[in-house]
């Protein structure tokens, strides 16, 4: 059974991050195990999003180091992240506004191609074929997400909470063993939020993928995750069980504000 | 003929199946787009997949008589399994896929089922939720298995599972499905259909393999349908018009089943198919159009001019075209030149290049989009038929082809007119009984065998019938003739203007009637020749408006006029309505159909007025506002006298 909550697969610790003078992560150190769904939640600011630049190797952190499958670095780098099975989605979509669904899902599986540019330019013999196999893992994607519909429209033309969809059908394009969810819910209506949740859930449940989800809705958090990372200015203040994480005091205090 | 498999007699489904895997065993039968791509299954992969199906039910302890409960969109596998069904006997019972839990708790106990083919995990979901309900239920087979993984229940199996089990069975004893196959008699109930109900609970009508044959023979006939024809199957399979058109008419002549991939994208996928022979309600001909229309709107003006060019050309003669009469070789040649630059592509875009038969039913077709549709060279056409008659009565005939009429009686298919004007009918289609229903059945076919259909209509001079309304709302006029409150109603209504009407003249001496407008159109209408109004109310007393309606009314006298039996029922007095007709008052239905007789009773100093000869009349009546608050609206409505035709003037002033 894929849901079986297996040994720790990325561990950071001590992670410190400052652009400047602005200290935006300060000694972090906390771990994802392999299949689970991990949230990392906090207020505005709190540098959640830094976070998972961190942990795919866009951000180098100055302190610490980054374990990914018994690896240990000093810094993560994008491409290494990308060849290792970790695919990432973004908080503002990231995707081709002109292109189709399917042209936008196949650049997620740019990494998997062999032949050149050439090649590919003539359509011919070797790249062909490995288009038509790749053509159809973007198709099973699509069957997946139930897009089937808009799979030739371009996505400018599409709605948010599917250009959203699409955005983690080009990331699950990848097959990748952990995804990044950057606020894969923000701006979306209870019942896209519902689809969304169900997706993920399913990513989880029928691939195994282990997801690091950082979302703003606490009661979404709190249904899917499996664990829960709490920042709050850089720090970390609280890392647990959901339910754990919801009556920790500080927590509370980060996000309700408290009397000083 | 000497036949070694018993199967000379092409009298049961599962022996048409079985022939064409041997006559046309590499045609295709099915075509289902998977992953993007059409995946096509040939006549021979189907029966081989068919008798799986059947082998693997009958492992499981599936019974001659049994009933198998089959719901789902269109999937070849569900088409499979109605199939497999009968190979064994047994009779297909479709559900509508979207009904909830509770609505299928009823048709799983009243046709006392054991078995069912669902599709999918929403579908499953349901079953397990009214599995208290329904203990007769024992085996739920799921055709796709995504999210199925941690169902561990024994009562569910996959398809694919039944399939292998019953591949295995197949090979161990291949003569025992030959065998069933054989034991199957034509007069078996092929299949059972459930009414919708509308009136009462759903019965289930037991249709025999005989009654859809022959229907199908009939209607292929008819069309003159061939292995070649291409039809996209859409329509729910619970409904007798995709039983027919897609299931049965299939098996007998042996053309392809297509089967969208999913609800979305039907559209893009007539696209692809290009069906031969279509059947689509007008709503889906209206929305098509509309599309079609909006788009123009947006378009540069030299585009605009080229549409509205063919659009006229076609109209004055495309038609007539198809009819195959005489038009003369300039419009020829025009119609030539609208087909290449705007028609054509047209047709592409809608999926319709290849269209030979279309057909529409369901509820009446505006004759302006009937229209249409003929004048691009679309062969559309109506027919007329119900879930007890294998929805075949009544087809048009090509080149015969007249707006408000269902076509002539069908091959085989004896049509004729009760006392009271109902439309009685008699052929091989007719159901075989209700299931477990012998009051309902007793009650709905005469000793004569003439099934009742409880509507309503006439022949016309060239023996095409005419629906006119349901029976129980037909009434008669003080001098003796037919009064169809409905049939003028839905003329009125297709109108734009025109939202709701309500006619008057059940023992009365001349028709009336009530008339809302649509505030959107008609406010559009009078804003353009910029006059302001203020409401609902402020517009229906606009002496521009009641100008605007009285035009309507007396379009449809002449056109009643030009009807020998409907010239009585001209409107002779009508006014517009102060308020639009509201559910929320009880004077529609929730699903928007008027309630003719609280309308009357609560408004009968209206009706008073339209037969008094008054020229105005006041009336104040009490409205429930959206919140619950109660309020009231009164006015002084104007009555209009509108002009009628004399029967035979009419042919000329029309």
């Amino acid at each position: 059974m894929a849901r079986e909550i297996g040994d720790v697969i990325l561990k950071m610790e001590g992670i410190s991050l400052s652009f400047g003078g602005v200290k935006a992560l300060t000694n972090i150190s906390f771990d994802v195990r392999e299949h689970e769904i991990r949230s990392i939640i906090g207020p505005n600011g709190a540098g959640k999003s830094s976070m998972l630049n961190v942990i795919n190797g866009v951000y180098h952190p100055q302190e610490g180091q980054v374990t990914f499958r018994g690896e240990v670095r000093r810094e993560m780098e994008p491409y290494l992240a990308a060849k290792q099975g970790i695919a990432r989605t973004f908080q503002n979509i990231a995707l081709f506004k002109g292109m189709s669904v399917i042209d936008n899902i196949m650049t997620g599986r740019n990494l998997k191609m062999k032949c050149n540019v050439f090649q590919h330019a003539l359509h011919w013999g070797k790249a062909r074929a490995e288009e038509i196999e790749h053509r159809r893992k973007v198709e099973e994607v699509i069957d997946f997400l139930e897009i089937q519909n808009i799979r030739k429209t371009p996505v400018g033309r599409l709605p948010y909470g599917l250009q959203k969809r699409v955005e983690l059908g080009r990331a699950l394009a990848a097959e990748p063993s952990m995804m990044l969810l950057d606020e894969p819910m923000a701006g979306m209506n209870v019942e896209e939020k519902q689809d969304m949740c169900r997706f993920i859930l399913d990513v989880n449940d029928q691939f195994g993928t282990t997801i690091v989800l950082i979302e703003h809705d606490m009661g979404v958090v709190m249904d899917i995750s499996d664990r829960v990372v709490v920042l709050d200015y850089g720090k970390k203040i609280g890392d647990g069980e959901p339910d754990v994480v919801k009556n920790d005091p500080d927590v509370i205090a980060a996000y309700l504000g408290t009397s000083h | 003929m000497s036949d070694p498999r018993g199967q000379a007699e092409l009298n049961t489904f599962p022996r048409l199946l079985m022939q064409h895997a041997q006559q046309r065993p590499n045609r295709p039968a099915m075509r289902e787009k998977e992953y993007g791509i059409w995946q096509t299954y040939s006549w021979a992969e189907v029966a081989q997949n068919v008798r799986a199906i059947a082998c693997g039910l009958a492992e499981l302890g599936f019974k001659r008589g049994d009933r198998l409960g089959i719901i789902g969109d269109n999937r070849p596998r569900l088409y499979w399994s109605v199939a497999a069904c009968q190979c064994l006997g047994g009779i297909p019972v479709m559900m509508y896929q979207d009904a909830v839990a509770e609505e299928m708790a009823y048709v799983l106990q009243d046709a006392e089922i054991k078995f069912a083919v669902v599709e999918d995990q929403e579908q499953v979901d349901k079953m397990l939720e009214i599995r208290e309900q329904c203990p007769l239920l024992e085996h739920v087979i799921y055709d796709d298995s995504r999210g199925m993984r941690h169902y561990a229940d024994t009562f569910l199996l996959g398809l694919d599972e039944l399939q292998s089990m019953g591949t295995a069975h197949d090979k161990n004893q291949p003569d025992f499905l030959d065998g069933e196959i054989r034991k199957g008699q034509p007069d078996d109930v092929s299949v059972m259909l459930y009414t919708s109900g509308t009136t009462g609970k759903p019965k289930g009508v037991c249709q025999t393999h005989d009654a859809f044959i022959q229907s199908a023979k009939g209607g292929c006939q008819f069309d003159k349908l061939t292995e070649n024809e291409d039809i996209l199957s859409y329509l729910p399979m619970a409904w007798v018009g995709d039983h027919l058109f897609s299931y049965a008419q299939a098996m007998v002549s042996g053309f392809t089943i297509n089967c969208p991939e999913s609800g979305e994208t039907v559209m893009t996928d007539l696209r692809e198919i290009g069906p031969t022979y279509y059947f689509a309600p007008p709503r889906v001909f209206e929305n098509l159009l509309t599309t079609v229309l909006i788009r123009m709107e947006d378009a540069s003006w030299i585009k605009r001019k080229v549409f509205s060019f063919a659009m006229d050309v076609a109209k004055r003669c495309g038609a007539e075209i198809l009819d195959g009469k005489s038009v003369s070789t300039s419009d020829r040649f025009q119609y030539w030149l609208a087909n290449l630059l705007v028609i054509g592509p047209l047709k592409n875009v809608l999926g319709f290049s290849r269209i030979r038969v279309a057909y529409t039913a369901g509820a009446a077709i505006g004759p302006d989009l009937f229209r249409f549709y003929r004048s691009i060279g679309i062969n559309l056409k109506q027919l007329y038929g119900q879930t007890e008659t294998c929805a075949y009565v009544c087809l048009q005939p090509d080149g015969q082809i007249k707006l408000d009429s269902v076509g002539k009686p069908a091959p085989g298919v004896e049509v004729k007119l009760a006392e009271s004007g109902e439309i009685l009918v008699k052929g091989p289609m007719l159901l075989k009984s209700y299931y477990k229903r012998p009051d309902a059945t007793a009650e709905s076919i005469n000793e004569d065998g003439y099934f009742l259909t409880g509507d309503a209509g006439f022949f016309d001079e060239d023996g095409h019938l005419k629906i006119i309304d349901r029976a129980k709302d037909v009434g008669k006029l003080n001098n003796g003739s037919i009064f169809a409150p409905n049939y003028i109603e839905n003329k009125l209504k297709f109108f734009q203007h025109v939202k709701e009407a309500v006619a008057f003249g059940n023992g009365r001496d001349y028709v009336t009637a009530f008339i809302n407008i649509d505030l959107e159109a008609v406010g559009n209408y009078v804003e353009r020749r910029g006059l302001a109004y203020s409401g609902y109310t402020d517009l229906a007393a606009q002496p521009m408006v009641l100008q605007l309606v009285k035009e309507c009314v007396e379009e449809i006298n002449a056109q009643l006029a030009a009807d020998p039996m409907m010239a009585d029922s001209q409107i002779k007095r009508f006014l517009i309505l102060h308020k639009e007709l509201d559910a929320d008052d009880g004077e529609l239905t929730r699903t928007r159909k008027v309630r003719r007789k609280f309308v009357s009773e609560r408004y009968e100093v209206l009706i008073d007025a339209l037969y008094s000869g008054k020229k105005e009349q006041h009336i104040e009546t009490d409205v429930k506002y959206e919140d619950g608050r109660q309020g009231k609206v009164s006015a002084d409505l104007k009555i209009e006298e509108a002009k009628t035709f004399a029967p035979q003037a009419a042919k000329t002033a029309a």
